[in-house]
């Protein structure tokens, strides 16, 4: 794969999220084949593909909830560590948006995003609850702030996530299949902050079915297939022209109704 | 009823003995179950080897048979200590084994997407474990580890057989050998007494269940 590089290289960004030649079965499965992919500073990289094609694992590895077998994967120039104090430091930077939300079901919307700030930054109560509030209302949901996580809507809940993980000032976001849990009615609140914070400048890897919004926020689409990434194009390219005859016949299932 | 009303004091006495016995074995079998059941979920072999091994030993070795193995083999190593303190260290941990299990069986009904995203935050494992798994745990956890400290309430009475000396156990050996009472009214009384002891417990749980179901 030369396309994520020298598309990096056509824009001058800084690299910041790199994975080298990164192999990784499960099993028998091989669900990553030699994958390489450059993410730059800013970018909005959505990663698209059938299921099992290793989108979602390949978005897991980048905080190494998933370890790799064989290859590199480097955050800001630095490899990721093994598991311990260095990792966790590490996650500190990488904010995570999962498909089914996984927020902290014992405490308030507000504490589940005060948390992480708290306890792994250290930061004092008072000030992370002024900032939790104001990053409650940039998503939408300031006025859920002292409910639990079972009382909101998905799609709620998802931008409750949200906020949870921009309150540790990531350096980058990944967003494992965001929206695929929700109910049609919701996904919408839930891009629609997706796509305020690509705008934003956010680095973001989103691993999505939401065609809409790779259109519309996506610096990069990423096609991958049987664990290998097939294409890299820009989004306009690779839904108008795509190359690889997977991608081909994947939009082909997926846009015809 | 005259053992009652004339050796009252004896009885409130064993009572307390008792209670102090089963009040420090709940608080030490629940820290060290605890410690225990982190030890065989975290990430370190060494750690989750000894959890593993020290449940299957305690867990399948009669209580009697540990008693006796503190009462006559701790002291051959040069420690001393009132048997009090040995019934209580050995109630603790066997009980221990039993609280291990009961709170790992808590952790495993915490979706693993919780410990996800804790991580994902950059919460240690201790972190993680402590402030959201761990916190979710005790919900499911309270009914089973109910079960086990009302178990251990009941085998205070072992260990009181053991010779802990003025527990309830001894009060009702007192009582029918050396006063020569009936066995049967003075069972009753001692009966009576645990379930006291046991009957509140239970309530606590039930308390302290709702309370934990409110919180979500």
């Amino acid at each position: 794969m030369t396309g994520s590089e020298s598309n990096v290289a056509s824009t001058g960004r800084r690299p910041l999220v790199e994975l080298r030649d990164v192999d990784k079965h499960f099993g028998a499965l091989h669900v990553l084949r030699s994958v390489d992919l450059t993410v730059g500073e800013g970018e909005v990289v959505v990663v698209i593909g059938p299921s099992g094609s290793g989108k979602s694992t390949l978005c897991r590895t980048i905080n190494r909830l998933e370890t790799i077998d064989s290859g590199r994967i480097t955050l800001d120039g630095r490899e990721l560590p093994a598991e311990g104090k260095e990792l966790a430091k590490l996650r500190a930077d990488v904010g995570m948006v999962f498909q089914s939300f996984n927020l902290f079901a014992h405490k308030t919307v507000r504490d589940n995003v005060t948390l992480g700030p708290v306890k792994a930054r250290g930061k004092s109560a008072a000030e992370a609850r002024k900032k939790a509030d104001e990053l409650l209302e940039r998503v939408g949901v300031a006025n859920q702030a002292d409910k639990y996580p079972a009382q909101l809507s998905g799609g709620q809940q998802q931008r409750v996530a949200i906020a949870r993980a921009l309150a540790m000032e990531p350096k980058v976001m990944l967003f494992d299949e965001p929206t695929s849990a929700l109910d049609p009615e919701m996904i919408n609140e839930v891009l629609d902050v997706m796509i305020s914070l690509a705008k934003s400048g956010m680095t973001m890897i989103v691993v999505t079915h939401e065609m809409g919004f790779a259109r519309r926020a996506a610096d990069r689409v990423v096609f991958m297939a049987d664990g290998q990434i097939l294409e890299d194009a820009e989004p306009e390219q690779f839904f108008t022209a795509p190359r690889h005859e997977r991608s081909k016949d994947f939009l082909s299932k997926i846009l015809t109704h | 009823m005259e053992f009652l009303t004339e050796h009252f004091d004896d009885f409130v006495n064993g009572f307390f003995r008792s209670l102090s016995i089963a009040l420090w074995g709940a608080v030490g079998s629940l820290l060290l179950g605890t410690l225990l059941a982190v030890f065989r979920v975290s990430p370190i072999p060494v750690l989750q080897g000894f959890g593993a091994a020290y449940v299957t030993l305690v867990r399948n070795t009669p209580l009697t048979v540990l008693l006796f193995g503190m009462a006559f083999g701790v002291p051959g190593l040069g420690i001393n200590a009132s048997f009090y303190l040995f019934g209580v260290v050995t109630l603790i941990l066997y009980t221990a084994a039993f609280v291990c299990e009961a709170i790992r069986s808590g952790i495993a009904t915490v979706p693993i997407g919780q410990a996800e995203a804790a991580r994902a935050i950059g919460l240690t494992f201790g972190q993680s474990l402590g402030l959201v798994i761990l916190p979710q745990a005790m919900r499911s956890v309270v009914p089973p580890v109910g079960s086990v400290i009302i178990a251990m309430i009941k085998n205070s009475a072992v260990v009181g057989a053991a010779g802990v000396g003025s527990d309830l156990f001894s009060v009702y050996k007192r009582m029918t050998s050396a006063l020569g009472y009936a066995p049967l009214p003075v069972l009753t009384a001692v009966a009576v007494a645990f379930l006291i002891m046991t009957l509140s417990t239970g309530a606590l749980l039930a308390l302290a269940e709702r309370r934990m179901a409110v919180a979500r």
